[in-house]
């Protein structure tokens, strides 16, 4: 993963609350076996309307997105997020996110700020009135700055640290190999194993 | 102070736990399916990592999978690259999986409570959201992405931040008709969809403790509907008797050794939860969805309600937005609403227990000319089993289609989706846009009111086809 330290780019303001994982990408986009190649899936279904706010053309290449409350809830799909990374965007910035969704991003490199949704509210405004304004996200300083428009956001320092170090979660856990082994020492005996496989006759 | 459940169970799997970090929690199951996997077998590959424990990892084919002819080879060409995929990948990583056809394929959620693989105070993952249905036994079970589901893989641990706990208490009887999906569905029209966000929560209660072990499942399912990172229940004698025999249920001493330990997990007199939320079984009715989210839910005998009335702006908008997008007009009465398909199945509401109850409605009528109507088992051996009760005939003497297992119309990857503008009555868990199928609109309902809508063509209940005496204890054996 890499590292992620500061990212400066315009914003995508989508006034929309609970929008889930079901939304960002439909299913029916969930059948590659690689990591890329999501970004035609990308709010598949309301892409086609040309009003949608992906399409207008003043929001054209931004890396940021504005959600409204509860993004990324329902389905666990990391489809979600790769999606989200292969059509260009590097931070989300909201009020509240589906829990699985905010650890995906967490783990696949990209940031999830939390600000209230009050402030929610003042960056869509500042956004809608300078949609080609450059908004920089400092995760070091954990500020969103805009010449006119300042906030810090909220993130855990664990995600954080990680995100600064572009660190792989399971090399670092890996050093921890000792620790796993003694646990497995001391689990007990009649927790359940799948192999050897066992079956019920038929009827 | 005492412990609550869950943090019984969270303590007895921390493999480690430092200052400023999250806990690393050992995974006891970890269940794998087509759609999750593909990308993280890639990066074990990658990096040249083994699968840690396949002794404690099970795979099966439940997405993708179709309903019918499923002795030959799947027709859509990308469904079939991912099963394969998962295939090639269980074959090489020495992963126990279930493949379409064999005895033990199903719905993730539902193959490993009936191989006896979900037992109480496990820590089971899966890349699925709704793993929570595995807390019905008093086990930590939650959704993890695919970066996760691979670290699962390759450590048999997760790093986890300790999350907060909740307690839901249902107290009261049931009233007869009304089952655990409309427990599920009026929770989450009270609390939100966000309402359980950073929660583990435990369902507790008198209402929760009558429930059949089936009944429970479906609850801890839609956890995660309202945003809950687990739900769970203590285990009890419901819960030992119907893990007994299981094919991977302990034995002898095992079994005494286990069953001790499993009486053990409930929550202290003394626990103090974070949060707690009170539900009384006593006024609840069917409730069924009008909306695109678990949340936006009323009673079947109410109307579709005004965006109006909505305090929060944003639910307002939301609100707008779902008529809109669901065809309704606010003041339409929920009984009023004319169905396409009706879909009886999911990890939600697909095992025997509901084909069952279904069966129970139906017999004796037949599925209105308008309306299709699938049904769906969530495994292959419900399937068996509902055939060896003469459930299929039921069915299908009622004019239902009788499938093989699989997720199906639940999420529509398969051929088994909603047309544009088709309209669902769905015993499934997610309303969202499309889920069904593109421009399908679909209504959350428990088995029976699905099966009362089949027969009426509208949202009803068993009550409206006045066989009543048909549903007495449904979900409360
Ligand atoms: S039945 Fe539906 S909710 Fe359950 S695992 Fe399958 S797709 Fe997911």
């Amino acid at each position: 993963m890499d590292a992620f330290t500061t990212h400066t780019g315009t914003a995508l303001p989508l006034r929309r609350s609970n929008v889930d994982t079901d939304q960002i990408i439909p299913a029916v986009y969930l059948k590659r076996v690689t990591k890329t190649g999501f970004e035609d899936g990308l709010f598949a279904a309301w892409r086609k309307d040309p009003d949608f706010v992906l399409n207008q053309p003043q929001y054209a290449g931004a890396t940021i997105i504005v959600p409204g409350p509860d993004f990324g809830t329902g389905s666990s799909r990391e489809h979600a997020v790769w999606a989200l990374q292969n059509y260009g965007f590097r931070v989300v910035i909201g009020a509240r996110f589906g829990d699985i969704f905010r650890s995906n991003a967490g783990k696949a490199g990209l940031l999830v700020a939390r600000i209230d949704q009050k402030i929610v509210d003042e960056l869509w405004d500042y956004v809608e009135e300078h949609p080609q304004a450059p908004i920089t996200v400092d995760l070091e300083a954990r500020t969103i700055v805009a010449d006119g428009f300042e906030t810090d956001f909220e993130i855990d320092d664990y995600t954080r640290w990680r995100l600064l170090e572009g660190l792989d979660d399971i090399g670092l856990t890996l050093r921890q190999v000792d620790a796993v082994e003694a646990y497995e020492g001391r689990r007990p005996a009649f927790k359940p194993a799948t192999l050897p496989e066992r079956t019920a006759p038929v009827g | 102070m005492g412990r609550t459940l869950s943090e019984k169970v969270w303590d007895d799997h921390v493999v480690r736990s430092s200052e400023g970090e999250p806990d690393l929690l050992y995974i006891d199951l970890h269940l794998v399916h087509e759609v999750t996997s593909p990308q993280a077998f890639d990066g074990l590959r990658q990096a040249g990592r083994p699968v840690r424990r396949p002794d404690l990892t099970l795979a099966t084919e439940d997405h993708n999978t179709p309903t019918l002819n499923i002795d030959q080879p799947i027709a859509d060409p990308v469904s079939r690259t991912q099963v394969d995929t998962l295939r090639r990948n269980a074959a090489e990583f020495g992963v126990r999986i279930h493949s379409l056809g064999d005895l033990d394929q199903g719905i993730v959620h539902i193959i490993g409570p009936q191989l006896g693989l979900t037992q109480p105070g496990m820590t089971i993952v899966c890349g699925d959201s709704h793993t929570s249905t595995h807390g019905a036994f008093g086990s930590i079970a939650f959704g993890i992405g695919t970066s996760e589901v691979e670290h699962v893989l390759a450590t048999q641990t997760l790093p986890q931040s300790k999350p907060k706990t909740m307690a839901v208490n249902v107290d009261g009887e049931l009233p007869p008709g009304v089952t655990a999906k409309d427990i599920v569905l009026a929770l989450i029209a009270k609390v939100g969809t966000g309402g359980g966000q950073g929660y583990v929560v435990e369902y507790r209660g008198s209402a929760i403790e009558a429930l059949s072990m089936e009944g429970r499942m479906t609850i801890c399912n839609m956890s995660i509907e309202w945003g809950a990172k687990a739900g769970l229940m203590a285990p009890d004698e419901k819960t030992f008797a119907y893990l007994q025999g299981r094919p991977h249920a302990p034995t002898g001493a095992d079994w005494d050794a286990a069953v001790a330990y499993w009486s053990t997990l409930k929550s202290d007199q003394d626990a103090v939860f974070d949060v707690e939320v009170d539900l009384d079984a006593t006024q609840l009715t069917p409730f069924v969805t009008w909306g695109t989210n678990p949340g936006q839910g009323v009673p079947l005998g109410a109307s579709v309600p005004d965006p109006e009335v909505f305090a929060e702006p944003s639910d307002r908008t939301a609100a707008t937005k779902a008529l809109e997008y669901m065809a309704l007009t606010a003041g339409t009465p929920m009984r009023e609403i004319a169905v396409d398909t009706v879909f009886l199945g999911s990890c939600t509401n697909g095992r025997i227990e509901d084909l069952r109850a279904a069966a129970a409605v139906i017999q004796g009528h037949h599925v209105a000319d308008s309306v299709r109507m699938l049904v769906v088992p969530g495994s292959a051996r419900v399937r068996l089993q509902a055939e060896s009760e003469g459930l299929d005939v039921v069915f299908k003497e009622a004019g239902a289609e009788w499938r093989a297992a699989g997720c199906s119309m639940c999420l529509g990857m398969n051929p088994d989706q909603l047309a544009p503008g088709e309209r669902s009555a769905s015993t499934s868990n997610r309303n969202f846009e499309g889920r069904q199928g593109k421009g399908g609109r679909t209504h959350l309902v428990s088995p029976l009111v699905a099966a009362a809508t089949a027969v009426r063509g509208t949202l009803s209940s068993p009550a409206d086809l006045d066989r009543s005496d048909a549903l007495v204890g449904a979900d409360q054996r």
